[in-house]
């Protein structure tokens, strides 16, 4: 897995790419609780399109990161979900508790 | 190492025909299952042995015999609780507990036992043929 990260205006935007499972989801639960318990970043913005597969431990750390976004009073949205992202959020039944857009646009916008 | 697994069940489940919804329920079953034995009977130690076999087999289906995929995981780690292994209720939103319930949804026989000093998991997934439509 590999997170690159952009900062725009209150907002930061991981790219993230690649696997996120039990080997690599710790490092996306530690880039997300550093930008929104440390930095206390307004809107968190994940682009989970490149991402491959996303094993329970992954959805663990979206859930962890979500949890700590209402801690703090800032956003954690997604975006680029494919049909295996999509199928583990409704597996775990958290399509509807995430707030999901399809592009970056509908994330970013004010 | 789960990622060459992942893949190679995938080329495996798809070659024996399995669709490709299906494909992706067996790969994160595995995947899930492999993810359970190294977090809590090998307590995160990932270099310990795990034995998996796949068999082809005809197994009973609603009264009949079906085509079916035979998984079998097997580990020499601390015994599972068969107690703890329930998953938990989706309605709690938090972290972790969801890759039981992932196994479980994703395949269509889930059995766990203690045999010789090691625990076996048992996964089977049938094999759904679509019968050609009259005319097609």
């Amino acid at each position: 897995m590999q997170i690159a990260a952009r900062h725009l205006d209150k907002t930061t935007i991981f790219d993230i790419s690649g696997d996120i499972d039990l080997a690599t989801s710790p490092q996306l639960r530690k880039a997300l609780l550093h930008e929104l318990r440390e930095l206390k970043m307004p809107r968190v913005v994940l682009n989970l399109g490149a991402v491959r597969y996303i094993d329970s431990s992954g959805v663990a750390s979206l859930v962890e990161g979500l949890k700590a976004s209402r801690d703090v009073g800032s956003r954690l949205i997604l975006f680029g979900l494919n049909k295996t992202v999509r199928e583990v959020l409704q597996l775990s039944k958290l399509v509807r508790i995430f707030e999901i857009y399809e592009n970056e646009a509908q994330s970013v916008a004010p | 190492m789960l990622c060459v697994v992942r893949n190679a069940v995938g080329e495996l489940t798809a070659k024996l025909g399995f669709s490709e919804s299906d494909c992706r329920a067996v790969v994160r079953a595995v995947d899930e299952a492999l993810t359970n034995i190294i977090r809590h009977a090998y307590l995160g130690e990932q270099e310990q042995p795990i034995e998996a076999s796949f068999h082809r087999i005809d197994a009973p289906k609603d009264g009949q015999s079906g085509d079916a995929l035979e998984i079998i995981l097997e580990d020499s780690g601390l015994t599972a609780d068969p107690e703890k292994m329930c998953g938990r209720a989706l309605e709690d939103v938090r972290p972790g507990g969801l890759g039981l319930h992932f196994i479980r949804e994703c395949m269509d026989t889930v059995e766990f036992s203690r045999n010789s000093g090691k625990n076996q998991l048992r996964l089977v997934k049938f094999l759904h043929v679509q019968t050609p439509q009259k005319g097609a």
